[in-house]
């Protein structure tokens, strides 16, 4: 079982409407990278030019902020669920 | 007449009209209401307010609403108090307390970015408004929310203080109760936002919601006899009000309300969630997330949004930011009431020991007038004091044993305060410290 992805709707449009889809990886930064082979205009909207997760971009694994795991290194597991979601909200 | 141009992303510039959206579609950046200076600042003067009535609506042509169909014109209008008590304590030379701690109508700042949220969510043709809050906001939405007519859903964390969920449930509000964290109620009324298409004030509302702030700073400076203090204290959560504060202050100067002396902005965080202060003190400016622990939970937001922009606005101000512990939180509540007569929730307990702290350590001038920001009543958060409340004995219904009983706190109090002019900060009894002058600002 591959690691489910969700897509906010701010993002759909680069992915055609979808707002989940399933990928396989080891680590954060695999599901990124197959991501961003999917679906090629979100290339450059979630990682910066090394890879790290821009600012105003949270992703989450399950219930993780991943800047509080290991970022892009983060281990993921068959049955994960990685949440994206835009920054700016709350307070 | 509005003079809202639109909405502009910060990061990347990209322009959007107005709608009930808060991310940037190019970048992701948060979108920013931009206003048109150069018509406003013909029209717009101190006069065109001066006979208007006392709230933050004097300041609609600043605020990004469209119709004559404000929702909440009461809001607002809180008193700046001179603050000549606590600032013989501090030392410093001229001090005011602006006391969001009695806005209308549930005693705190967040009545102001709801008002302008609920009025865009009335004109964008909403029917359910919520939001995702740490207690003050679930308090301002159920009351304005469940007043003008909106089905309501807001969201808290579980661990609230008992004070602000009956003070959202009492209105007959939608409350859930979510298990986790702020920030993890913040990330599920995004989804939510997503999902449902309602108004959330501080999600898909949140460029016109954080407008509402810049009140505060409006009113400061109108308070003062337009001008703007040397120095500005604010505790911070998400980083929107202090971040707010410094644009309305920005807006006055370029509409020629103020002079061009700026204001060096000071932030306050609890040392249990300090994001933003870290951010601020490495010189980074770069907000790494945090698991928030600390007594002062409206403040206890581990990934703030505003973060970023606040920590900038501190940086270029040449102010500076500070944290402070749970026992100096508590410090600085009872120190704030036993000076000025000011009860504070624990967000304001932040705010007066982060001031106590920055002048202590010459990082915040004493001789330039300082505003410290209150923005929550300390009736919501007892509890936070409660465990270090002092008792007091009981006595018989009889002169005799009311003599002894005074006589007993009278020799404690003339031991207590022996040796220091300062007002009792943790007084052992109700005696009252001397008394001193003390004046009010509140010119409006």
């Amino acid at each position: 079982m591959p690691v489910q992805v969700r897509i906010p709707s701010v993002l759909r449009r680069q992915t055609g409407g979808d707002e989940s889809v399933q990928l396989e990886g080891a680590t954060l930064g695999d599901i990124l990278e197959g991501l961003e082979v999917r679906y090629e205009g979100l290339r450059g909207k979630l990682r910066g030019p090394r890879g790290e997760i821009r600012r105003f971009v949270n992703i989450y694994v399950n219930d993780n902020d991943a800047r509080l795991l290991d970022g892009s290194t983060t281990p993921v597991t068959d049955g994960d669920e990685v949440i994206i979601i835009p920054a700016v909200a709350g307070g | 007449m509005s003079h809202v141009q639109g909405l502009k992303c910060r990061e990347c510039g990209a322009e959007f009209p107005v709608a009930p959206r808060a991310i940037c579609e190019e970048c992701f950046g948060p979108l920013e209401v931009t206003y048109d200076y150069d018509t406003l600042g013909r029209t717009f003067r101190p006069d065109t307010i001066a006979g208007r009535p006392l709230s933050m609506w004097r300041y609609r042509e600043l605020l990004p609403v469209d119709g004559a169909d404000i929702l909440g014109r009461e809001v607002g209008g809180t008193p700046l108090v001179r603050a000549d008590r606590l600032a013989r304590s501090l030392g410093v030379d001229e001090l005011y307390v602006k006391n969001d701690a009695v806005n209308f109508p549930t005693l705190s700042f967040k009545d102001r970015v709801v008002s302008v949220a609920l009025t865009k969510a009335r004109e964008f043709g909403m029917t359910t408004v919520g939001c995702a809050s740490t207690g003050n906001l679930a308090n301002a939405v159920a009351a304005q929310g469940v007043r003008h007519g909106f089905e309501t859903c807001i969201l808290v964390p579980e661990d609230l203080e008992a004070a602000k969920i009956l003070g959202t449930t009492v209105y007959g509000a939608r409350l859930v109760r979510v298990r986790g964290d702020y920030d993890q109620v913040n990330r599920l009324c995004s989804q939510i936002a997503d999902r449902f298409g309602w108004g959330i004030v501080n999600v898909n509302l949140r460029p016109f919601y954080g407008e509402g702030s810049k009140t505060v700073g409006y009113e400061i400076a109108e308070q003062l006899g337009w001008r703007r203090p040397a120095s500005l204290v604010s505790c911070m959560a998400g980083g929107s009000l202090l971040t707010k504060i410094g644009k309305a202050f920005d807006e006055l100067q370029r509409l020629g309300f103020v002079d061009d002396r700026p204001t060096r902005l000071y932030g306050a965080q609890a040392r249990g969630c300090n994001p933003i202060v870290a951010a601020v003190q490495d010189g980074s400016g770069e907000i790494r997330p945090v698991k928030a622990r600390t007594i002062a939970r409206s403040l206890a937001i581990g990934n703030p949004a505003d973060g970023y922009y606040a920590a900038r606005a501190i940086r270029q101000s040449g102010g500076w930011a500070e944290d402070v512990t749970d026992g100096e939180i508590v410090e600085g509540i009872r120190l704030l009431a036993a000076t000025e007569g000011i009860f504070a929730e624990t967000a304001g307990g932040v705010t007066v020991a982060a001031a106590r702290k920055l002048v202590a350590t010459g990082r915040l001038p004493r001789h330039e007038p300082i505003v410290l920001v209150i923005t929550g009543n300390g009736l919501k958060t007892t509890d936070a004091i409660a465990a270090t409340a002092p008792l007091y004995p009981i006595i018989e219904p009889r002169l005799e044993s009311f003599e002894a009983s005074f006589a007993a706190s009278f020799a404690s109090t003339a031991d207590a305060s022996s040796g220091s002019a300062l007002p009792g900060v943790l007084p052992s009894s109700g005696l009252p410290a001397p008394a001193a002058p003390h004046s009010s600002a509140r010119t409006l």
